[in-house]
């Protein structure tokens, strides 16, 4: 028996279609989104292609707030708080995260890198920048075609450089 | 799902608990010897549809295995200190268990595992032993693990294999990139590669379709049923008999005995958590070296005041761990490891003891990929890596298609003070007691581990890496067990062990156990090959005892 094409076309086509972005917040007000976001946006820029902005990353940790990370609405609403605290510290003058200067929130990442929030936050914008696109990131796959993960149901040999290689010094 | 439905006041001729790697053997052997078999288990009864490549679900969620929220285990390093909640040990927990989502790696255990007590000498701080079976006890068995599950291999390969009266029934996987450097390089050092042997059909077999080569074995359920996980090849024969019901998301907190110190069966909740009895002649625990201990020392009985099958009071004692340590490389060209099964080479020149090491202990090494595109970003960088920015970003994107790993799989000796018990306060959402992880590495594990660390990095090196990396290989923090060994040795003496050498146990008659608790020593890891052996093994000695009247 071998493996039925109507099977694995019906698989990528599950796969490919799974969930379709969100465009509105569920657990997030606007404001708090934009914050966030600028920090997504911070840990994995749009330099050389798509980043955490363009992959919608904060659709991403918006839904998973309110599904399997409901657990970490605590820690968001905390480490919200105490970035805005250090923000007003650090720059007084300004008025939100995301009307800061590039280097400005970077100055300010390099404040709280060290905290369990900022952990939790980089890891959700890797989630969803490279997690499946059914959670509402990932979207188009851009983060899969930034790292070069193609995403299929099956693949043929050669996979990569040297089976490749290999293959030819054989014949 | 199962046809046949047995009432629980039917006291059937077995009950197996636990549907994985060890119960989904039992099953099919005992039903199709003729006998009526409920098998219980924790888990759901999902199918090749119910999976999917989510890498949210499966990796960063429990998945198909335990949930420490319904489930909490509490870890500590020596019973001095007070232990936490942590997900120490990992388990499948669904019908064909945690051959549903194993990374397939399918090693048999050499000739020396079964004797480096004789052949190694005692171990200060372990209690080495030798095992009351010899490999040669276990051949006919492993052969018949491999021909009913679906093995791809090449025989002859490993000049250290120990014989085998049968060649694996299907060839090796299509080697990968890591495969191929890996190949090179070791042959360049003078040592001996071969095809890994894994249970994921390489060919059709028995009605089943092959390997697509997807790149999600690790965690994952096979959704092509190519991976030869006891759901897929012989629970649906234990099935088809019409003498086996599996009931699933049954979670059995109770093994009952009479007064003649005989196992009637056993009280477990339901999916509505309603308590029910299940009578049966003979009981079968698989459920794996940590649940298996946790519900003797849950059956506890005025014959049996410290568990049930504890006169020796050994159950749950020499919890032996998964021990290994990663080494990873960068190359020049794309490897695109994501593609096609984990493992395809490896080595097993180093896997016996050589006392001019100055320690007990060897290993396996293998050429892996197992990360998965989020799991990388993550984990999978060199430590220096930064954590955010552009130069993380341009170092995950670059570094994910060039890069290989090596995975050393190594012993883990038998300590007394290394266990499995009941935590004492927390309490799982049955009301039942957390399991209480106990464990910290023997000397000689450590030093084994950093050993081979030195040879991963040698063969990278060998192999044209640009550059090497390791991780920290103090897995106790990093990285729950998957292996859970030792806890219910196997051994003529019931002073000292706690079943014999077919899995029966000294104390109760009617009472097998037999998955990775039986060890007697760890081999190299990967132990699904030599659980599923013993499994057959067990059921053909109690197929033959029941039929003469031994069991009854």
């Amino acid at each position: 028996m071998a493996v039925r094409p109507d099977v694995l076309s019906a698989l990528q086509h599950a796969h490919t279609v799974a969930g379709s972005p969100i465009p509105h917040f569920e657990t997030l007000d606007a404001g708090t989104a934009g914050e966030i976001e600028a920090i997504a946006a911070r840990i994995i820029p749009s330099t050389g292609g798509a980043g955490a902005r363009e992959a919608g990353v904060i659709y991403f940790i918006d839904r998973a707030l309110s599904t399997f990370a409901a657990d970490d609405r605590e820690t968001y609403r905390t480490g919200t708080a105490q970035l805005q605290q250090k923000r007003k510290e650090l720059f007084p003058n300004s008025t939100t995260i995301s009307s800061l200067t590039g280097e400005q929130q970077m100055t300010l990442i390099r404040a709280i890198e060290t905290s369990s929030f900022f952990e939790l936050l980089r890891t959700h914008t890797v989630l969803g920048f490279l997690g499946n696109p059914s959670y509402g990131g990932n979207r188009g796959e851009s983060g899969w075609k930034q790292i070069g993960f193609e995403g299929q149901m099956a693949y043929q040999p050669p996979f990569g450089y040297y089976d490749e290689q290999a293959e030819e010094e054989k014949k | 799902m199962s046809g046949v439905a047995f009432s629980t006041t039917d006291a059937v001729d077995f009950l197996v608990l636990g549907a994985g790697a060890a119960g989904g053997v039992v099953a099919k052997e005992l039903a199709t010897a003729g006998f009526r078999v409920v098998v219980l288990e924790q888990g759901p009864y999902l199918h090749e549809g119910d999976y999917s490549h989510d890498e949210i679900k499966y990796t960063f969620q429990p998945g198909l295995t335990n949930d420490p929220k319904v489930q909490p285990i509490t870890y500590r390093k020596s019973d001095a200190d007070r232990a936490r909640p942590m997900k120490a040990i990992e388990y499948g927990r669904q019908v064909g268990g945690g051959s549903v989502h194993f990374t397939a790696n399918y090693w048999r255990f050499h000739e020396s595992d079964f004797r480096e007590r004789s052949l190694c000498g005692a171990v200060s701080g372990a209690d080495l032993r030798d095992w009351p079976i010899a490999y040669a006890d276990l051949e006919p068995y492993y052969t018949k693990a491999e021909y009913e599950l679906g093995i791809s291999g090449l025989a002859g390969a490993n000049p250290f294999e120990a014989p085998r009266s049968k060649p694996y029934p299907l060839p090796p996987i299509t080697v990968k990139s890591s495969g191929v450097l890996f190949d090179r390089a070791t042959k360049k050092l003078g040592l001996h590669p071969f095809p890994a042997p894994v249970a994921i059909l390489s060919e059709p077999y028995q009605g089943r379709a092959p390997c697509v080569n997807c790149g999600f074995c690790e965690s994952f359920g096979c959704e092509m049923g190519a991976k030869s996980s006891t759901l897929v090849s012989v629970i649906p024969l234990a099935e088809k008999t019409g003498r086996c019901e599996i009931r699933p998301e049954c979670y059995v907190r109770k093994i009952e005995l009479d007064d003649a110190g005989r196992a009637t069966g056993v009280i477990y909740f339901d999916r509505k958590r309603r308590e029910i009895f299940q009578r049966a002649k003979v009981v079968f625990v698989c459920t794996n070296g940590v649940e298996t201990p946790k519900l003797l020392l849950m059956s506890k009985s005025n014959r049996f005041p410290e568990g049930l099958a504890n006169s020796s009071g050994f159950v749950g004692k020499y919890l032996m761990w998964d021990n290994g340590a990663a080494a990873q490389g960068l190359f020049e060209h794309p490897l695109n490891e994501y593609k096609g099964i984990q493992v395809t080479r490896l080595i097993h020149d180093y896997y016996a003891t050589d006392p001019k090491r100055g320690f007990y202990g060897g290993g396996g090494i293998d050429a892996r990929f197992d990360y998965y595109p989020a799991g990388f970003a993550l984990h999978g960088l060199p430590p220096e890596a930064p954590k955010w920015g552009s130069e993380f970003k341009q170092m995950f994107e670059t570094y994910f298609n060039r890069t290989m790993m090596l995975l050393s799989h190594s012993t883990s000796l038998a300590q007394v003070k290394n266990t499995v018990s009941l935590d004492p306060d927390l309490k799982d959402a049955w009301g039942l007691p957390a399991v209480r992880i106990t464990f910290d590495y023997h000397p000689d594990d450590v030093a084994t581990m950093k050993w081979l660390l030195t040879k991963q990095i040698e063969i990278l090196e060998a192999a044209g890496a640009l550059k090497t990396w390791s991780q920290p290989f103090d897995m106790v923090d990093n990285m729950p067990s998957r292996h859970l060994m030792g806890t219910c040795r196997m051994g003529n003496d019931p002073g000292t062990s706690i079943v014999n050498a077919y899995s029966r146990t000294h104390d109760v008659p009617n009472l097998f156990l037999v998955d990775g608790s039986n060890f007697v020593t760890s081999g190299r890891q990967q132990p699904t090959a030599t659980i599923q052996a013993l499994a057959y093994r067990a059921a053909d000695y109690a197929v033959r005892a029941a039929r003469r009247g031994d069991l009854s």
